[in-house]
């Protein structure tokens, strides 16, 4: 049912919210190191889906299994960990602590996972450099343009060396040049790192940084590069 | 692509062989489409017949005669009026996909498997126009950049008639 070699893996996943069926079915891997585009309509169930995936909710029905271990077997506690530790997440809007600085933002995975301040702020810094905001490290996300923020969101998101990351919609907000560059430094920096990405996205241009591409349909993935 | 119009524009800048041309025209435009020496050479008769260009020098250095070309005043008018007309928006693929969608419904074939296959290799070229994006100069950025709008004009067609399916396959019936 698993794919071999995947890291992260969903078989036949069901959920409803009420009457509405928003996954109905749903099967989705993806390798590590791999960068995969969810795309489809709004409403057809991709966020459902890497919701499901990152163990933000439980399925109706069906598994997520990652690195071997279904997330329904694992507690509250231990499925926290797991998104501190293995998990980086980018949405549409930064979503960072407005009265945090840049750096303390970038930082705060670090922080959570207990890592001393000093330390935290200095692998901070280095992401900050890939990302190429740097420059940013004493601002706050209100004096941030919306492409600063979100490189700053990508660089908090990849700080803490994720085995995956969950993009969902991470350029919805920006222009197309700011767009194309988030693009391109998330996807070189995860390559890099061997991070996966899951991205959802219903841009074409967006899903086209991606090695492949599911679409989800009525609640249902479809994958033309190889069968779930 | 007017291949005409493109070497009239190159020769403004000063006269050049057949031979400069083309390579000045396949360094520029023909990242896909080398041209054919043929074609040139062909081009270039037609515009000296035109008044556009006319020979500003032959050289042999030993082999065969070559023709240096320099554009006229008649051609660099051509140039600017080219400039200045808009290309007819085409309408490129979206016929032939329709026909093919139309088609696939008469026949009670799955229309939904064809613009998911089709959405698919487009994407296909997209990931690889993207990847050719990444590693090339400003130039590269801009031509992929516009086949990269159109592809995604014409998934977004896709995705649209795909949501339409229920109700074209209502119209189209037999």
């Amino acid at each position: 049912m698993t794919p071999a070699g995947s890291l992260l893996a969903a078989h036949g996943l069901h959920k409803s919210y009420g009457s509405n069926s928003a996954l109905d079915g749903a099967s989705f891997s993806v390798h590590p190191g791999e960068v995969v585009a969810v795309m489809g309509p709004s409403g057809s169930g991709k966020s459902t889906l890497l919701h499901c995936l990152a163990g933000i909710i439980t399925p109706d029905a069906g598994t997520v299994t990652y690195g071997g271990r279904e997330l329904s077997t694992m507690s509250d506690a231990e499925r926290s960990a797991l998104r501190r530790t293995d998990f980086g997440f980018v949405f549409q809007f930064g979503r960072l602590v407005p009265e945090l600085t840049g750096v303390e933002n970038v930082a705060l995975p670090l922080r959570l996972n207990g890592v001393k301040r000093r330390e935290a702020e200095r692998t901070a810094l280095e992401w900050m450099r890939r990302l190429e905001v740097e420059d940013l490290a004493a601002q706050r996300p209100g004096e941030m343009s919306g492409g600063q923020g979100q490189r700053m969101a990508v660089a908090r998101a990849l700080v803490a060396s994720p085995k995956v990351v969950f993009a969902d919609e991470p350029t919805g907000a920006l222009d197309s040049l700011n767009g194309e560059r988030v693009m391109e430094l998330l996807t070189e920096s995860a390559r890099t790192a061997g991070t996966a990405v899951v991205l959802v996205t219903h841009e074409a241009r967006v899903a086209a940084y991606s090695d492949r591409d599911v679409a989800v349909r009525d609640g249902r993935c479809r994958d033309l590069a190889y069968a779930v | 692509m007017s291949i005409g119009h493109t070497l009239l524009g190159l020769l403004e800048s000063g006269p050049r062989h057949g031979y400069d041309l083309k390579r000045a025209f396949d360094e520029r435009f023909g990242h896909d489409r080398p041209l054919h020496y043929g074609q040139v050479y062909a081009t270039m008769s037609r515009l000296l017949k035109n008044g556009l260009v006319e020979v500003d020098g032959v050289e042999t250095d030993g082999g065969p005669e070559r023709k240096r070309y320099a554009i006229t005043e008649a051609g660099i008018t051509d140039v600017a009026a080219w400039l200045a007309q808009p290309e007819k928006p085409e309408p490129y693929l979206q016929s032939t996909l329709y026909t093919k969608v139309v088609l696939a419904l008469l026949t009670g074939r799955d229309a939904a498997d064809l613009l998911d296959s089709q959405r698919s290799e487009h994407l296909r070229l997209m990931r690889i126009l993207t990847d050719r994006k990444r590693r090339g100069d400003l130039a590269d950025q801009l031509i992929c950049d516009h086949a990269l709008f159109h592809l995604e004009a014409d998934l977004r067609w896709l995705e649209l008639t795909s949501a339409r399916l229920g109700r074209l396959a209502e119209v189209v019936a037999p």
